[in-house]
Order: structure tokens, then C-alpha cells, then sequence
């Protein structure tokens, strides 16, 4: 268990990413023809750090995080782009190999933690099964780590609570079962799909401050997938925007939150609520994200933006240099010398 | 100012016993869930009450219990100076309901799938007989629609060709048909995005300005409640544990679960900020600790708060059911 101490949010990749994704392409195939759901996506994460993925239902955030362990539910396809892992291509390994990778190296934290979870099976034989899958230990050391794991998850009385059914757990409880599942072989890369979305407030907070110190003391990295953007303030290092597909805006957490160069991300941010200060009104995105069949020409988000230019019709935006973040908006072309680049 | 609605001392019962052989073969006992007890408030005409609390706290069964979906086990309730919980079905409490509307948390649940939304939409209107012949009821639902921002020709669609912030639109729509003067609101943007959180939210103060109407609005989410609301009760195990107008329970909250509640929040304004990590979960409704119901979470329990359950007490304004602030060993 190496405890790197967490590296500064880095801006662009760094000499090697734990992650990268280059034009990542998922398409769904329909008897109405092809629906393009992720559309040239690209991304990366460097050791230890905590990605967050934000954007509004359908924006292909989940999608993304599916297409990177593997477990894009068919008919919906990788159809063009890789997803290197520590150098290593993994988005064209056969299924078992896949298998293999998944859990070992990327570990996975999905919304509903009772789904992620066998009811038939106590969550000590989960767990120790994960572990030997995994790891060449014994059963007894296998059981010794899983109740080491759900110790350093903060389930009080680990050592009785092993050898009871996920039934027998609250939400936050499973959740923090499911958490120590995907941490149980140690894995570089954790993927965390809405992992606090199907809890209360008070349970979500622990949730958070567990993930992000389990993250740095087992010094992996985290993709954070999410639609809550306070979440995202308080754990991530860096935060992509989705919107219909493709990513608007991407660059350090503070900087997109109090600085955003698109606006997508600046309409966003205004039309939370916000705990500090009075709001008469929220800023209010007009009209809803398109539909995967009825993506507009140019910039997919030009029907709503209160800034659209002749230009934004026509072309699309390709995520350029915005002096702090990266943003894809014609806009940004405008005030900053064009460069183009990728996060 | 007078208040439009009011309740006192409302408890609601659910009985989720085994059936009967089980409890006869395995011995188990009766059991029941104490989903409201013992609730007071009111609610002025033209202002927004907001119950906040977490899963299994009691505030939707209030909604529910408002609008005479639940019959209360205890209580009353009372709509504009008369007592409706125990009112026999008749004309007047017809007339009664027609001046109380509520908007459900799903909007992909509360619309009728086979009906265009003309249908849906006219449907309390037919029920009260409020419109009389298809050309005045056309006219009212293309102007309830309008007043939501939706267009009039929207009245052929049906459900599914809108969005979810279109179809919550359409259930304010249908609530407003018989313009009523109260709204219950049960978590009615939770299912949605923020960006069609905030036109919601945005429809609903417009239309409490436009048209004086008084809302209960119930959700979880705190950040939304702040912006709603001008008096808010925070619900912990069916009880109201504090109950503030807005600023003062925002910048100075009294009780522990309502300072735990705040605290949990994560804020986008707070980037990088750590916050207190809160201990505990929501104990089991149907075995809730004795005493006040918060103290095994609660970092100022002492040993009056596990045997003695505190009753709500105003200071300055502002009800706090604990004994920690009573006493003031906290402030």
C-alpha cells in the first residue's frame, strides 16, 4: 500500500496517465439507424488523482465510465478511439482477459448499492471471494483482509458483520460494502458511477470524505461520475463538463466552478441554489439537452446559448485552450490565440 | 395575516405487522411505524412552508395527510378556519379540496400514459365541473398551459413526446386548473436536472407572486429549500425537531440534527474545503431510541436526552425541540 502523497491537479497529461482515452466513439445501433452517444471523447487521468465527470442525464457521462471497465450493456458499442491503461490498450481485450483487468486493476462503485451486491451471499464470501480471484492468498487471509477492508470502510464490528446477508445492511452501510469490494484487490483505477446518489445527505457526506481517503491512502485514482456539482467541489482535483455527448469544458475543479469558459458550464453553475447568499432568481437554461437522434449541426449546445454566433451554427468547437480550462466554444477561439489541445 | 392552513398534534400510524399466522406460528408481535407524531404548524396565506429531513422522516405522509390522502391517526387539520380531517364527503369538502392541489415527486408516474395532456390537464376541471362545452375547456387549459410556459398546441401531445421538466410544467399545469389556494409540492424537481430544476423552481415563485398561492413545499435537498421557502421545519423520525423562518435557521441553526444537516451539505461554493464528517445513520422507524430521538447521533447527549423526549419550545421565535438548547448548554 503505497501512500503517495496526492500530486498537484495537473492541467495536461503528465508524463505517463494512469488513464487515457483518445477519441472515444460509443454508437448504439437502432432500427432507426446509429445513435453516436459519446462522440469523440477525449481524456485522461494521471496517477492519484480524482477526475470528476459532471453533466445532466443523457449527457453520456455513465456511458463513459461503462465504455472504460468494460460493460457497455449491448447493443451499444465502442466504435472508434482507445482507453490506454497505464500505457496498455485495454477497450480490445477479449472478454476474459477484460474480466481479469476489472476488479485487479479498475474497481468499480455503481448508484444502487443493493444491485451491486448478490442477496444470496454473505458479504464476507463476496469479499473474500473478490480477494482470491485476484490476489494468491489463502481463505484465511483472504477473510483477515476483507475484515481489514471493512474496518478501513468504517462498518463498526466488522468481524460479526462479515458473515451477514447485504439485507441485513442499511444503505450507506452497503454502500460502504460495495466500496470495500472495489478496493479489494487494490486497484489502480476506481470507477465511481453516482456512488452517493441514492443516499441521504448526512450519509452522503461520509461516503465522500471515505472515498477520497481511501483513494489517497491506497494511492489510486478515481473517475467520479456525477450530477451533483457540490460533490464534485469537494472531492475532485479536475472536472470534465459533459453536454450531449462530447466534453464542453474541462481543467482544474476551481477554476470551472468559479471561472467557467463555457457557457454550458457557466448556465450550469447559476442554476444551483446556492447555500451562500440570495438568489431572487436561479439562472435558467432555457429548452432541454437534445436528443441523441436530434443532435443540432455546429456546436450541439448553439439552440440554448445566450451567446450564439453565426459561427457556432456551422462548425463545431473542438476543445481549445481557455486559459485556466480547456472549453469547447467559439468564444474561447475568440479571446485566446487558437490552440488547439487536448486535456 | 391569518393562517391558511394549519395543523395540531397531527400523528399518523402505519400498521406493518406480519399477517396474522405468521404472528401466530412464529410469535412474532403487532408492529407499527410511527410515521408522524405529534406534528403542529401553520402556514400563513401567500407563504412557503418547507419540510426538509432525510428518508423516512415523515414529510411526505404530511403531504399526504394534507391533502386527505391518508386519514391522520391523531389531530387536526385545519383550511381556512375549518376543520377538514374529520369533514364527512359532501359538497363542502368537495368545495374545499378544490381550493387544495398537490404536485407529486415523478412526473413520469403522476401523468396518465394514454391520455393527450388536454385530458390531463382538463380533468380536475371536468371533475369539479368548473368549464362547461370542449371550446371553454380548450380556451382554459391552452391559458394553463401558457401560464407554465408551455404552448398551447402542446394540449394534442401526449406524455411521453415532452421532457421531465415539461411534465412536471404539465402537473402544475393540473394542479392550478381549479385555481386553488394551496399547493402541496412532494419533492417536485428531485427527479429533475438543475437546469430544469431552476425553470421549475423559477414557474413556482412567479406563480406564488402572480397569484398569491401558499405553498408546502417538501424536499430533502436543503440548497433548494433555501431558495423556496420563508419559514422551514426540519422533520427527524415523524417529529418536527426545529422549525425557523429561513434566515434565522440557515445562519444560526438551534438544533443539533438541523447544525448535522447544514454541515453535510456539500457546497459548490466551498472548493477544497474539508468539511465535519457526521456520525451515524437514521436509526430503525419501527424500534426508534427512547428519549429524543437524535441523541445517539447527537454530540451534546446527555443523559435527560436518552430518557426524557424534548417538546417543541419557542425562543425568539424560532421552535427547537431539545434539551441542550433549553438548558443552554448550547447556543
Amino acid at each position: 500500500m503505497a501512500t503517495t502523497p496526492a500530486p498537484a491537479p495537473p492541467v495536461s497529461a503528465a508524463a505517463t496517465p494512469l488513464l487515457e482515452v483518445r477519441h472515444l466513439r460509443v454508437e448504439f445501433p437502432t432500427r432507426r439507424g446509429t445513435l453516436l452517444a459519446i462522440d469523440d471523447v477525449s481524456f485522461s487521468i494521471a496517477p492519484g488523482e480524482i477526475l470528476g465527470v459532471v453533466g445532466e442525464s443523457g449527457a453520456g457521462k455513465s456511458l463513459t465510465g461503462a465504455a472504460i471497465i468494460g460493460l457497455l450493456e449491448p447493443p451499444g458499442r465502442i466504435a472508434g478511439g482507445e482507453i490506454l491503461l497505464e500505457g496498455r490498450r485495454i477497450d480490445d481485450l477479449p472478454y476474459e482477459q477484460m474480466r481479469r483487468l476489472r476488479g485487479r486493476r479498475i474497481g468499480a462503485i455503481f448508484q444502487d448499492p443493493l444491485t451491486s451486491l448478490n442477496p444470496l451471499y454473505t458479504i464476507g464470501r463476496q469479499l473474500t471471494e473478490t480477494i482470491q480471484t485476484h490476489l494468491d492468498v489463502d481463505a484465511a487471509e483472504a477473510r483477515r483482509r476483507a475484515i481489514g477492508l471493512l474496518q478501513a470502510t468504517g462498518i463498526p464490528a466488522a468481524e460479526q458483520r462479515i458473515d451477514q446477508y447485504p439485507h441485513q445492511f442499511s444503505g450507506g452501510m452497503r454502500q460502504r460494502v460495495v466500496i470495500a469490494l472495489a478496493l479489494a484487490a487494490e486497484p489502480r483505477l476506481i470507477v465511481a458511477d453516482e456512488p452517493t446518489t441514492a443516499l441521504d445527505v448526512s450519509i452522503q457526506a461520509q461516503i465522500i470524505a471515505l472515498l477520497k481517503r481511501l483513494a489517497r491512502e491506497h494511492g489510486a485514482s478515481v473517475m467520479l461520475v456525477t450530477h451533483d456539482m457540490g460533490v464534485i467541489a469537494e472531492t475532485c482535483d479536475r472536472v470534465a463538463v459533459m453536454y450531449a455527448g462530447r466534453i464542453v469544458e474541462v481543467g482544474p475543479v476551481h477554476d470551472v466552478i468559479h471561472a467557467p469558459a463555457h457557457p454550458y458550464t457557466a448556465g450550469l453553475m447559476g442554476s444551483i441554489p446556492a447555500m451562500d447568499g440570495e438568489r431572487e432568481r436561479l439562472a435558467q437554461i432555457e429548452g432541454a439537452m437534445p436528443r441523441l437522434n436530434a443532435i443540432p449541426p455546429g456546436c450541439a449546445y448553439h439552440p440554448r446559448c445566450p451567446h450564439v454566433e453565426p459561427r457556432c451554427r456551422a462548425e463545431r468547437p473542438e476543445l481549445m485552450d481557455a486559459g485556466a480550462t480547456h472549453a469547447a466554444c467559439w468564444r474561447v477561439a475568440a479571446v485566446a490565440p487558437a490552440r488547439e489541445g487536448t486535456a | 395575516m391569518s393562517a391558511l392552513v394549519e395543523v395540531r398534534d397531527l400523528a399518523r400510524v402505519f400498521d406493518v405487522s406480519a399477517p396474522w399466522l405468521n404472528r401466530l406460528v412464529e410469535r412474532k408481535p403487532r408492529q407499527f411505524v410511527h410515521a408522524v407524531d405529534g406534528v403542529s404548524f401553520a402556514i400563513e396565506r401567500g407563504r412557503t412552508l418547507a419540510l426538509v429531513g432525510e428518508s423516512g422522516c415523515g414529510k411526505s405522509t404530511v403531504a399526504r395527510l394534507l391533502v386527505g390522502l391518508h386519514a391522520p391517526s391523531r389531530g387536526e387539520v385545519h383550511f381556512d378556519g375549518q376543520r377538514i380531517d374529520s369533514m364527512a364527503a359532501g359538497a363542502a369538502l368537495r368545495a374545499l379540496r378544490r381550493r387544495m392541489q398537490m404536485i407529486f415527486q415523478d412526473p413520469y408516474a403522476s401523468l396518465n400514459p394514454r391520455w393527450r395532456v388536454l385530458d390531463i390537464v382538463a380533468e380536475p376541471l371536468r371533475e369539479h365541473g368548473l368549464v362547461q362545452g370542449a371550446a371553454a375547456q380548450a380556451a382554459r387549459v391552452g391559458e394553463l398551459l401558457r401560464s407554465v410556459g408551455l404552448a398551447e398546441a402542446d394540449a394534442q401531445k401526449f406524455p411521453h413526446q415532452f421532457s421531465g421538466g415539461q411534465r412536471q410544467r404539465i402537473s402544475i399545469a393540473r394542479a392550478l386548473a381549479t385555481e386553488p389556494e394551496f399547493l402541496v409540492c412532494d419533492e417536485p424537481t428531485s427527479a429533475l436536472d438543475v437546469s430544469v430544476q431552476a425553470q421549475v423552481l423559477n414557474i413556482m415563485k412567479d406563480l406564488q407572486k402572480a397569484r398569491g398561492l401558499t405553498y408546502l413545499f417538501i424536499s430533502h435537498n436543503l440548497a433548494v429549500v433555501r431558495h423556496v421557502s420563508d419559514e422551514v421545519g426540519v422533520m427527524y423520525l415523524g417529529r418536527l425537531v426545529e422549525q425557523a423562518p429561513k434566515a434565522a435557521l440557515f445562519s444560526q441553526p438551534r438544533h443539533p440534527y438541523t447544525r448535522m444537516l447544514l454541515d453535510a451539505i456539500p457546497d459548490i461554493g466551498m472548493s477544497g474545503r474539508a468539511r465535519t464528517p457526521v456520525q451515524g445513520e437514521v436509526p430503525n422507524p419501527l424500534d426508534p431510541p427512547r428519549g429524543c430521538a437524535f441523541h445517539p447521533r447527537c454530540p451534546h447527549a446527555n443523559e435527560r436526552c436518552s430518557r426524557e423526549r424534548p417538546a417543541l419550545a419557542t425562543f425568539q421565535g424560532i421552535r427547537v425541540a431539545c434539551h441542550a438548547v433549553e438548558e443552554g448548554r448550547i447556543r
